[in-house]
């Protein structure tokens, strides 16, 4: 029991060692800024614009899935780089550079009561650095050739061969090379975000009083600077197959009637780098979203969240368990077949933590005092999608269900509920949430609404049924679903059923910019703490916080992140930086 | 309320879908019939705990939604509930672990009386080997891969001279018999995948993979590639019929063997000849024609 | 994929080991008040540019060991043929060394405030670490006038790729410590330049030591001493 009541004259927190960089110009200011918040809203403006592209690429597809034939522009070679631009886009320039670089930057600084990052210069170059790989791998659709149409799994031999677009020409080099400066960039951003956690923390704020949101971006990150090093070993490797001959990953092949130069070199070394770093990918974009979600089910339903030590306990367990499953993505691969008996079990044993987690999000829902707003309404089809997309996971993660379901439409459908459909629908819970606090006006709510239930139900429409096709055998990445026994008339109906949603939900999206934009001018008044929540951004002097987040002196932290409808205090929150003691200072019977 | 509703709505949905929808695995062909119990008892699992915690989170949302003077129950944690949970997760877990790893075990461990038959696949086409009277497959390699041995059998290899060679037609089983497929691509990754057999393994350039199954009833299945294999892939299909086996021994006996083949032939090189000089993007698009037009 | 293994547990010990100190089984909803302050919860005492790239070091460390788990990898397919390596690389390991030790002098002599002393080892690191480089291309083409090129063996491309990934570093530190020679020549705050001293020299010495398991690897003494260790257990 540890309970201070706080003596007079607490000198006021401060960080010695970060100096803040004070910008001169309106250059230094808005572009070349080295301040955490202007930074993270370049790193979302970005993502989100490239992501775009991805959503368009989307729409190319599910054009071709779903009316085969009817779209002449749309050839096989058009079709595998769309998906494969979409599927490299999405999980990686958007969702891992969104979450980490946007959210990451935005709230670090602001929910551990820093003035700003600790390296605020390498910072500005991580963004940069970004911008420069997004650049790179736009500049491959101009390219002759066109982009790569590997797939997003880039399997050699087949990425750096001529049967593949982009395999002979400029796209998969252009690729590679973008992966390798995301990859650089992101470990400048990814060192800044672990050592303000770890150095950057307020007076009192303690590791275990930090909000699951922090504690989700600073694990995520501390996977990404481990796993990320797999892609650039894989991707440099795969470069100088590709440029220099060399045969890491290519045997000898006969290609079309001809021997190729290549020998020896191991397809599956390719594999097992590449989802040394791709299962732990899917945690990195995973558990911010699980850290976020916690944060806005607790604030609008005005509960502490549910079993805090154990969502922690979770978050770092799931972080190093995801480090020994790669392999399951590999069960078909033609790998040694006893390593199926470990990477299952390991597999399975990972839902454990995972499933912790999601009851504690419903029982902290229990008895709550539950506000629908349309945070909540996001956090609440999170839960939808994810539990879903979760033990969809747990066929596919099963050696022996694996066999008939890999690389069929189930996997699509899978991967896309449980890391598409429900990180995102975090990320639009998370921005109605905090975008008050970043713009000081409140996003439209009938705008809001409209795009939450047509994404929450079109993304589940489109996603549900997908699993079905995927178990009559449906295999993925098939750019025209002729000529097959398997297809029969209602899959093409289904088919096309699917396109018409993904146009819909797509349409919504331009509905949710629209409100982004839209409200920066004409939005209501936020106030500092439209929410009435604990965490320390809501309680910065100025809202948007001003360069340095908090006024004169920094804030001290009395409390845990979680004091919501305490008995005894008068408010149904109590925030981090308030002094006193209320309610229950010991265990309840 | 109209949250609440819908969340209810989703759970009946999924499961009226599930049991109504007329998208279903095929009727199935081999031995396997265990991968399909063990996802049946998957879905029973999972489809519990889906609508177990969707329906929670419904009533919750209904029970407690905000209403003025309301306030939440203070219940940091609740170590008895949360221990429970775990267990009875834990238990769940293993359920559906224990019979997948069973299964798993015997489709790693193949049967000694299994005949091997090899299928070997290039950009977009498959083609197989079986073992002649001696019972035993020639060795192979990638590099005496020529357009008279096109599957790069090692001409020295003596066991090799009557092995069945079919090359880019269609292969016979006869039912009832355990095959180990042996499985080998000289080009790129592609995976042999029969939707009605269940079993499927990606095949790599420079080693040999493998699956077995026995077929469990005669008829045609089409043979599709599950690997991405360039822009080809989705039209690399295949056949293979499952015989009695009469009707699959009055097959093999029109097959040509290796030595039959490599036997010097009249044409062949010559119209090899232009191919050598076109350049590699008409020469798939010519490919993609021909597998195409099959 | 072992020695990737390996290294990851040695780095979730050591998060083991710092969670172990964060108590992680406290209640905090309990602990109202400043408990920051009664138990050392709050940053390391450390600076924290050099946690900075104690991060850093472990990311890169990473790196090397994936290089070396591929390295094993593709070893065990028959095409390998080991390359004699050049003796020149002995000469070079020494010279790398002399640097590592001319920044350890640096370093003790800026906790002394010796600035003279701490110049000449920011220089002869400096110098000494453009000779490891230099020596490295010299070694390079000695390979390659030899016959021995980048596509012709596996064996010979990782040599070229390893080396080339760790010279890169050593370019990489050279930046650093080219900044931090400016500093100690144009009167760079003492603690400040002290840190950037500090910091040049851990960095150093981790690239010295990767230098030497590298080395060890391509000289094929790293797989008889894991196969010794697997004798040893069976």
């Amino acid at each position: 029991m540890v309970d201070i009541t706080p003596a007079d004259g607490i000198p006021p927190a401060e960080v010695a060692e970060v100096e803040l960089y004070h910008p001169h110009s309106w250059w230094t200011k808005y572009v070349f800024s080295q301040d955490a918040k202007v930074i993270a809203i370049q790193y979302s403006a970005t993502a989100t614009g490239i992501g775009l592209v991805a959503l368009v690429l989307s729409w190319l597809m599910r054009l071709q899935l779903g009316f085969p034939g009817t779209f002449d522009f749309i050839t096989p070679e058009a079709y595998y780089q769309f998906i494969t631009m979409h599927g490299m886009i999405m999980v990686i320039y958007l969702l891992t550079a969104l979450f980490l670089g946007g959210f990451g930057n935005y709230l670090i600084p602001l929910m551990v009561g820093a003035r700003d990052m600790v390296f605020p210069y390498v910072n500005m170059l991580s963004y940069w650095i970004y911008l420069l790989a997004v650049l790179v791998l736009v500049s491959s659709f101009f390219a002759p050739g066109g982009p790569t149409g590997a797939g997003w799994t880039l399997y050699p031999p087949q990425a750096i061969m001529s049967g593949t677009p982009g395999g002979q020409d400029w796209g998969i080099i252009l690729m590679l090379s973008s992966l390798i400066l995301f990859i650089i960039g992101f470990t400048m951003g990814g060192l800044n975000y672990v050592v303000t956690v770890l150095q950057g923390r307020t007076r009192g704020m303690t590791m275990m009083r930090l909000p699951l949101t922090v504690w989700g971006i600073f694990t995520a990150t501390v996977m990404a600077l481990l796993a990320f090093p797999a892609l650039f070993v894989a991707s440099v490797m795969m470069l100088l197959d590709r440029v220099l001959g060399t045969s890491f990953f290519m045997p000898a092949i006969s290609e079309m009637g001809e021997q190729l130069q290549h020998n020896g070199g191991s397809p599956i070394l390719f594999q097992h780098l590449f989802w040394f770093f791709g299962h732990p990918e899917v945690y990195i974009v995973a558990l911010p979203a699980f850290g976020i979600v916690s944060d806005l089910i607790s604030t609008h339903a005005r509960k502490n969240i549910f079993g805090y030590r154990m969502m922690v306990w979770a978050i770092v367990g799931i972080g190093a368990l995801s480090f020994v499953v790669w392999a399951h993505h590999m069960y078909v691969s033609g790998m040694h077949p006893y390593f199926g008996f470990f990477f299952a079990t390991t597999t399975l044993i990972i839902a454990i933590p995972t499933a912790i987690k999601v009851y504690n999000w419903v029982l902290t829902l229990w008895r709550g005092d539950i506000h629908l707003t349309i945070p909540m309404l996001f956090a609440l089809a999170f839960i939808v999608t994810f539990v879903n997309g979760g033990l969809t996971g747990l066929f596919l993660g099963n050696v022996v269900v694996d066999v008939p379901l890999s690389d069929t439409m189930f996997v699509v459908a899978h991967f896309h509920m449980v890391m598409g459909v429900a990180p995102i629908l975090v990320v639009f819970g998370a921005i109605y949430h905090w975008y008050p606090k970043v713009t000081g006006r409140m996003l439209n709510e009938a705008l809001g609404r409209f795009h939450f239930w047509v994404t929450f139900l079109g993304a589940y429409l489109i996603f549900f049924p997908m699993h079905y096709l995927g178990l009559m055998g449906v295999p993925r990445r098939y750019a025209e679903l002729t000529d097959m026994t398997i297809m029969t008339e209602s899959a093409h109906h289904l088919n096309s059923f699917i396109s018409i949603m993904a146009f819909i939900v797509g349409f919504a999206q331009m509905v949710f910019l629209f409100n982004l934009i839209w409200s920066i001018r004409h939005g209501r008044e936020a106030g500092g703490n439209p929410w009435r929540a604990t965490t320390l951004e809501w309680q910065t002097p100025q809202t948007p916080p001003a360069h340095g987040n908090f006024g004169k002196d920094l804030p001290i932290v009395y409390r845990w992140a979680y004091d919501y409808s305490v008995p005894g205090a008068k408010e149904d929150f109590i925030p981090q930086n308030i002094p006193g003691s209320f309610g229950p200072s010991k265990e309840p019977a | 309320m109209a949250v609440a509703l819908v969340l209810v709505l989703i759970v009946v949905g999924s499961v009226l879908f599930h049991l109504l929808s007329p998208w279903w695995w095929t009727p199935i062909a081999s031995n396997w019939a265990y991968i399909d119990n063990t996802i049946i008892i998957t879905f029973w699992i999972t489809g519990i705990v889906f609508a177990a915690v969707v329906l929670f989170m419904a009533y919750c949302v209904f029970r407690f939604r905000h209403r003025e003077g309301n306030r939440a129950f203070y219940e940091p944690e609740n170590k008895r509930l949360e221990s429970w949970l775990t267990i009875v997760t834990a238990v769940g877990v293993t359920a559906l672990l224990v019979p997948g790893l069973f299964v798993w075990s015997r489709f790693v461990n193949v049967p000694s009386d299994a005949t091997n038959v090899e299928v070997v696949a290039q950009q977009w086409q498959w083609s197989f080997r079986l073992p002649g009277k001696d019972g035993k497959l020639g060795t192979s390699d990638t590099r005496d891969v020529t357009a008279d041995n096109p599957l790069g059998v090692i001409g020295g290899d003596p066991n090799g001279q009557d092995d069945v060679v079919v090359e880019a037609a269609d292969l016979h089983l006869p039912v009832g018999k355990p095959v180990k497929m042996l499985l080998r691509s000289i080009d790129v990754l592609h995976d042999f995948y029969v939707p009605e057999f269940r079993a499927k393994m990606d095949m790599i350039p420079g080693s040999v993979t493998y699956f077995w199954f026995t077929p469990t009833r005669t008829g045609t299945f089409q043979v599709l590639c599950a690997e991405l294999c360039g822009q080809g892939h989705p039209l690399m299909h295949g056949v293979v019929v499952v015989d009695t086996q009469q009707d699959y021994l009055a097959w093999l006996g029109q097959q040509q063997t290796f030595a039959q083949l490599s036997a010097p032939l009249q044409t062949g090189s010559a119209d090899q000849a232009p191919g050598k000089t076109m350049a590699s993007g008409l020469k798939i698009a010519a490919k993609l024609e021909t597998v195409r037009a099959r | 994929m072992s020695v990737i293994l390996v290294f990851l547990l040695a780095i979730a010990g050591f998060v083991g080991w710092w969670l172990s100190h964060q108590r992680l089984t406290a209640k905090p909803w309990l602990e109202q008040g400043l408990a920051g302050d009664f138990v050392a919860l709050d940053r390391s005492a450390l600076p924290t540019a050099k946690i900075g790239l104690g991060v850093f070091l472990a990311v890169v460390g990473c790196l090397f060991a994936l290089f070396t788990s591929a390295y094993f990898m593709r070893m065990a397919v028959s095409d390998w043929q080991p390359l004699p390596l050049p003796r020149l690389l002995w000469f070079n390991t020494g010279v790398l060394v002399l640097s590592s030790i001319a920044l350890q002098c640096a370093s003790v002599a800026a906790r002394r405030g010796q600035l003279d002393t701490v110049r000449l080892g920011l220089a002869t690191a400096g110098l000494t670490a453009l000779a490891f480089l230099v020596g490295q291309l010299m070694a390079w083409r000695q390979l390659t006038e030899d016959g021995y090129l980048l596509s012709s063996n596996p064996a010979n491309s990782f040599f070229y790729l390893i080396t080339g990934m760790h010279g890169l570093h050593i370019v990489g530190g050279l930046v650093g410590l080219g900044r931090t020679t400016a500093g100690a020549w144009n009167g760079a705050r003492p603690e400040r330049l002290r840190l950037g001293v500090e910091l040049c020299a851990m960095y150093w010495h981790f690239l010295l030591f990767v230098w030497l398991a590298i080395f060890a690897l391509l000289a094929g003494w790293a797989a008889t001493f894991i196969d010794i260790c697997r004798q040893l257990l069976t």
